[in-house]
């Protein structure tokens, strides 16, 4: 075994690539269930994105037109799941499982026209001389945009919720509904909100898939990646900073596997290719052993519709 | 008074779907079982246009129906009971996984004829086997990866560690070698056949390891589509042409090529003389295609290649000729010996040169 051959470097920029589309459907998916909606549509809303933006992209050849109409189209698609849950109070269970199925497919009908077209290519970001550090060059100053976008967002989450007022209600519409209605705010408004957001960022998660990583439409290139994101968010029990380094640590190991296959390590490949959602498990676990404390993270009115007549 | 429309409405639909099966009962029924989806551009891409091949052949003679993104598994066996009550006469299952499913199913149905792609398992007189020689492509695509490589490393892209895939590393390695003693192969196992972002991860893998010849056994682009971002590196086409990326990364290609198959046994099943069989067919029977060597390939190393399909097609040529050696140093083929049809379709072991172990 060779293991000098894997350069940590290499490896440390190439799992924060890997981490980019969970983590950005993860936030989105963490800004909804803070605001009590549970939408298991991820996987739906991400594959959209992926369509949404590959084909906007084709058509205007302009990656950042793309990436917008990524976040438009997963925002639309949630869209549906809104007006079903929030507005005729369908089972957000079901509801999320059926935009799942339906995204899946729409993306499929969408896509046949644009099968083997390669996208225009997304950029680096130019730092100039910044790039040429060794070992920090390469981790911090070799992405394109999407990328530090990303933490970015989760920046800003992390602000909303812990410093604004507009975090707090959404907060308090998580926790405890009817209290936040009885404080007069519009409980399916702001859910509605929440929704969008959660649907726009999954959205551009799955067209950093079909732009940046992949890049080219191929039907369910998600291949999983919305499950994992919502593992993600319980994993980070409800926390911004979290979801980054739940992401991290998940792209981390499955580009970490492949890198020690490549490099010939002699340990059984059954392992590797398990250990990403091994570890999931084994934190999942460690987290809810304080049982106390997992549960007072999780937002009360999780799944829960809301009426105005109760 | 909505509701009865409604309920009017369906009774219509359903009559008129009774009434469409009865008209279809003198047609022959083919079915297909996918793993991946249709637009994956690569293996079952190169299944459908059979499909559409079978199509066309035979008109209105037959009916077709397929269903994509079937696991390997349970599912798949609910999949086939489902097709085979829905009157398919033929079902085509088009991947290794399925071959349990196929032969459980078709203990049931005893009527229906079940052709099993890449498996070995032929239980049932209604269970026909089918497979192509892709070693034998591969083996074009080892001699010109050996030549083009100039880090020495070759990477290769596994799915499972069965059979078709192990006699693709060897062909591969073994004809590198061939013309370049230097060359050493770095397989990474991705444990899919689709999953684009895990494939581009693994090429991306390979190319930070120093590999700059990639050859993937997955059924997406992805692959090419990564090494294309990386100049200097090339690839393969597998399963299909995968022409989007001539003329570099991909530099030729291996083509399945299912359609002759497909409306030969088709056309058995209507004439009534279908039976059982294992057929294995290579770029002689025209099953195993090579796509076209780009300009990216020095005109020598492409006269080379060609000459070595020439020479496979004219049966003169076996890809695994001795001496040749198991990874261990143990002698398998001793000089001129050719490996027997049995040694591949079991092929469970690196030849000699190959570092790492197989998973079991």
């Amino acid at each position: 075994m060779d293991l000098s051959a894997i350069n940590p470097a290499v490896l440390i920029a190439s799992l924060m690539v890997a981490a980019v589309p969970i983590m950005l459907a993860a936030i989105g998916e963490l800004v909804v269930e803070k605001a009590g909606v549970l939408n298991l549509g991820v996987e739906g809303m991400m594959i959209m994105g992926a369509v949404c933006g590959l084909a906007i992209a084709v058509e205007t050849q302009s990656p950042v037109v793309g990436f917008i109409a990524a976040a438009a189209g997963g925002a639309a698609l949630s869209l549906i799941f809104a007006f079903l849950t929030q507005v005729l109070l369908a089972n957000q269970v079901a509801t999320g499982l059926a935009l799942t199925l339906f995204g899946l497919g729409l993306s499929s009908l969408i896509g046949q026209g644009y099968v083997g077209i390669k996208p225009p290519p997304t950029p680096r970001l130019e730092f100039g001389p910044l790039t040429d550090i060794p070992a920090l060059g390469t981790i911090l100053f070799h992405h394109d945009p999407m990328v530090y976008l990303s933490i970015l967002i989760i920046a800003a989450v992390w602000a909303l919720l812990k410093f604004t007022r507009t975090g707090l209600i959404l907060r308090a519409v998580g926790e405890n509904h009817d209290a936040a209605h009885a404080l007069g705010y519009k409980v399916q408004r702001i859910r509605l909100l929440a929704i969008l957001f959660g649907g726009a960022m999954a959205g551009l998660g799955g067209a950093y898939l079909s732009l940046v990583r992949v890049p080219q439409w191929t039907d369910g290139i998600t291949a999983g990646a919305g499950w994992i994101a919502l593992a993600i968010v319980v994993f980070a029990s409800w926390k911004p900073w979290r979801i980054l380094l739940g992401a991290y640590l998940f792209g981390g190991i499955t580009v970490l596997q492949l890198n020690l296959q490549a490099a010939g390590a002699r340990i059984p490949v059954e392992y590797l290719s398990m250990s990403p959602y091994l570890i999931t498990i084994l934190v999942l676990v460690i987290m809810s052993a304080d049982r106390g404390r997992a549960a007072l993270n999780a937002p009360a009115a999780l799944g829960k519709n809301f009426h105005a007549s109760r | 008074m909505i509701r009865r429309t409604l309920l009017a409405g369906a009774a219509l639909g359903l009559g008129l779907t009774l009434a469409g099966t009865a008209i279809a009962q003198d047609k022959t029924k083919a079915c297909f079982v996918y793993v991946g989806p249709i637009g994956d551009g690569g293996w079952t891409y190169q299944h459908h246009q059979g499909l559409l091949a079978v199509e066309a052949e035979f008109g209105d003679k037959v009916e077709t129906a397929y269903q994509e993104n079937v696991p390997e598994g349970a599912d798949a066996e609910r999949v086939l009971t489902q097709m085979a009550l829905s009157g398919c006469d033929i079902i085509f299952t088009t991947s290794f996984g399925y071959m349990d499913a196929t032969n459980a199913v078709a203990a049931k149905f005893p009527d229906v004829k079940f052709e099993h792609a890449t498996g070995f398992k032929r239980e049932h007189p209604n269970v026909a086997t089918y497979n192509a020689r892709f070693y034998e492509g591969r083996a074009v695509m080892g001699t010109i990866a050996g030549h083009m490589t100039k880090s020495n490393k070759i990477g290769y892209i596994g799915s499972f560690p069965i059979p078709e895939v192990i006699q693709g590393i060897n062909s591969s390695f073994i004809h590198a070698r061939k013309v370049n003693p230097d060359v050493t192969i770095s397989v990474v196992w991705a444990y899919t056949w689709f999953d684009p972002a895990k494939e581009a991860d693994a090429a991306k893998a390979l190319i930070e390891q120093g590999v700059d010849v990639i050859l993937s056994h997955t059924d997406s682009t992805a692959p090419l589509a990564e090494l294309a971002k990386t100049p200097g590196t090339i690839g393969f086409g597998q399963a299909s042409d995968m022409a989007a990326y001539k003329p570099s990364p991909r530099v030729s290609s291996i083509i399945d090529n299912w359609a002759p198959y497909y409306i030969k046994r088709v056309g058995a099943v209507i004439d009534g003389t279908w039976e059982q069989a294992d057929a294995w067919e290579g770029i002689a029977g025209g099953e195993v295609e090579i796509g076209e060597i780009t300009d990216a390939v020095p005109a020598e190393v492409k006269a080379e290649a060609e000459a070595m399909r020439d020479a496979i097609a004219a049966g003169t040529y076996h890809p695994f000729t001795g001496p040749l050696n198991k990874q261990d140093g143990t002698p398998w083929l001793t000089e001129g010996q050719t490996a027997s049809d049995g040694d591949l379709l079991g092929m469970s072991f690196y030849v000699e040169g190959i570092e790492g172990d197989i998973p079991k």
